[in-house]
């Protein structure tokens, strides 16, 4: 008989973050496999873009070690990535590529953690009253409401909102406050800051608000056919203490998986759609540009950054599920 | 024990109860008629085949089946109160308070998320007005009353750290946490090994002797039953179709399906069968009961009669519902519970 109440919280996270730094230098390598190893393919001729001239392929050739042995070309590209970060791109004549990604980067987290703050609170709120008053009229038409949400094309509803906001009402008091598009960084201050992001984050939240309280209200109504509501039920609680105490937490595990896959490929730029309708320099954006110049330093870059987000977010799954189950933390 | 049942009023008395869910196109009873005490420091056992609606009987009698699809007729009186007339909220503070309930399967019955003192504690402090320390050491004495070893230690468990055994004990000192008068276990044996069973059995003959509990047991083992109970209902098809006090019921039983349950247990004496009994077919669906008597269908004594509603014999507290008229029934008796081939059918 175990006599702990589990593995301590800080085993499992360190553990965690340990396991997901092999798994991003295992990405690494197989993200410079594909660019630089595909097999009948001159990197040299990629990387130098469409139309090159020979002077510039020999300077991508030299610049990236190409004439040297893989591991040396491995190493000498991670070294340019992150420690010297000097990788420039040569379709767009020598600027630099990690100034790109930080300047892009921010604006993209912005965007996306706010919108994360809203569906996560929205759905909870949303699945949790859809499901307490389960079969009754107020459910029917939370959920008909989220499946509207799920239903509407995010390029869509951005352009809706920015009809609304920027031309038709836009000299109404609803959206008079409303900046014009673009972005504005939070060193300018939090007020318009806020205000730039307010529109794009509940575009960007509607879909997953819609998605996410379909999802937690089905687990929900599961877990309440459970033997333990019932016990909790025979104990004499509350329905709401039920609810908060007994039957979310059980039925958060599917919510938050869907959180970390979704959170990540936002933040890696699937956020591309709500960043062009709002004009957000975005890294789905920078992205976006690259493939269309083929500009495969940026790319690659990109590619890398993405990546690396996915799997962090994917550990902030992994400790999550240790916080909410018991049963995860001791391994079983 | 059986003296409990004359006192003027019972701890319980539920009279004429029918429960009936709504389906999409009919009303399906699913327990009719059902009536019985359960005097201070009895056990009452309720004893039949899954689906013979003892669990719906015993979670109406606490108020837990869906309101919105269930229907609840008759009366239940607890201490003076009637309460199928009691709203939601005063139910509550009946429920886990006054009425403990033990569930049947301790490997579900816990919220995995939450430790077993947490759990405890919760229901502590819900009916009582306790600072957490003070509930954390009544949950303390209560895993230690309930037997579970170094009880300071487990209050820091979760559920699936205890064996099934240990869990149901934790489930057993959850249901005692309030000091209740009354235990309702619904098959509280079924799940666990049979070594396990003996023990959680000999704990709630404890506790009745201890704190003079009431207990209502729900089970399918006639072996439970005969070494728990003080009286016996033996439900089939949501009808009781025969009662009385254990011991008459082992040693007189009148109707055929309690016939049946009996010569399914093996004999601890004699000689025994090469193959045990069993009764032949599966009980009737609630959509489709047979008029008449429920468990004509399965029964090989039947005959013309038992089309219509089987008549009540009564003697004294011994009651059944059946068309065997009590000449016949030693006779047709025998050949359940002494076959004198191997060849059961």
């Amino acid at each position: 008989m175990p006599g702990s109440g589990g593995e301590p919280m800080i085993a499992v996270i360190v553990a965690r973050i340990v396991q997901m730094l092999f798994v991003m230098l295992g990405i690494s390598v197989v993200v410079f496999l594909i660019f630089f190893a595909t097999p009948g393919a001159d990197p040299s001729a990629r990387i130098a873009g469409r139309n090159a001239t020979q002077e510039t392929l020999a300077a991508v050739r030299k610049d990236f070690g190409l004439d040297r042995p893989m591991p040396v070309q491995y190493v000498l590209l991670m070294k340019r990535l992150f420690v010297t970060g000097d990788l420039t791109s040569f379709a767009n004549r020598g600027q630099r590529v990690i100034p790109q990604i930080m300047d892009a980067a921010p604006i993209t987290l912005a965007l996306v953690l706010g919108a994360a703050v809203l569906w996560v609170v929205g759905a909870l709120v949303l699945g949790v009253v859809a499901a307490a008053s389960r079969d009754t009229l107020l459910d029917r038409g939370l959920m008909g409401l989220a499946l509207i949400g799920v239903s509407m094309p995010v390029f869509w509803f951005g352009e809706v909102m920015n009809l609304l906001s920027q031309s038709r009402m836009h000299d109404t008091i609803f959206f008079s406050w409303v900046p014009s598009l673009g972005y504005k960084p939070l060193s300018d201050g939090f007020a318009p800051w806020f205000k730039t992001l307010v529109i794009p984050w509940f575009t960007l939240a509607v879909l997953y608000i819609g998605f996410y309280a379909r999802v937690l209200r089905a687990n929900l109504v599961e877990t309440y056919h459970e033997d333990f509501i019932r016990t909790a039920r025979a104990k004499g609680l509350g329905p709401l203490r039920i609810m908060l105490r007994h039957a979310l937490r059980p039925s958060l595990i599917p919510f938050v998986t869907m959180f970390g896959l979704d959170f990540g490929a936002l933040v890696g730029g699937a956020a591309l759609l709500t960043e062009v309708v709002f004009g957000l320099n975005g890294i789905g954006r920078l992205t976006y540009v690259a493939l269309q110049s083929l500009d495969l330093p940026v790319i690659l870059a990109t590619v890398i950054y993405a990546s690396f987000f996915v799997v962090a977010a994917n550990a902030l799954v992994d400790i999550a599920y240790a916080a909410l189950d018991p049963r995860v933390r001791s391994g079983r | 024990m059986n003296a409990a049942s004359h006192e003027p009023a019972p701890l319980l008395d539920v009279a004429g109860l029918t429960v009936s869910f709504a389906t999409e196109w009919a009303l399906v009873p699913v327990v009719t008629g059902l009536s019985f005490k359960v005097g201070h420091g009895e056990i009452v056992s309720i004893v039949g085949e899954s689906g013979a609606g003892k669990t719906v009987a015993l979670l109406s009698v606490l108020g837990l089946t869906d309101r919105r699809n269930t229907k609840i007729e008759g009366s239940v009186t607890f201490r003076g109160r009637s309460l199928l007339d009691l709203s939601e909220r005063e139910m509550r503070q009946i429920r886990g308070r006054e009425i403990g309930f033990i569930a049947q399967n301790p490997m579900t019955a816990l919220t995995p998320v939450h430790t077993i003192g947490w759990q405890i504690e919760e229901q502590i402090r819900v009916h009582l007005n306790l600072s957490r320390a003070a509930a954390r050491r009544r949950a303390a004495e209560l895993l230690d009353e309930v037997g579970l070893p170094n009880p300071a230690k487990a209050l820091d468990l979760y559920p699936h750290q205890l064996s099934g055994g240990m869990r149901q004990r934790a489930v057993i000192a959850m249901a005692l946490s309030c000091n209740p008068s009354l235990l309702v276990a619904d098959e509280p044996t079924t799940a666990l090994d049979v070594t396990v069973q003996a023990q959680v059995l000999e704990l709630l003959r404890r506790l009745r002797l201890d704190f003079g509990l009431s207990i209502i047991l729900v089970t399918h083992d006639l072996g439970v039953v005969g070494e728990m109970a003080d009286r016996v209902l033996v439900m089939y098809a949501g009808r009781v179709v025969e009662r009385g006090p254990t011991d008459v019921i082992f040693d007189d039983p009148w109707h055929p399906y309690t016939w049946g349950l009996l010569a399914s247990i093996p004999p601890l004496h004699g000689q025994r069968a090469m193959r045990l009994a069993s009764i032949p077919g599966t009980p009737p669906s609630f959509t489709a009961l047979p008029k008449g008597c429920g468990f004509a269908p399965r029964c090989r004594f039947r005959f013309e009669p038992c089309a219509e509603t089987p008549p009540r014999h009564e003697q004294g507290e011994h009651a059944a519902l059946c068309f065997i008229d009590s000449s016949d029934r030693p006779r047709l008796r025998e050949q359940i519970l002494y076959p004198s081939s191997d060849r059961v059918a």
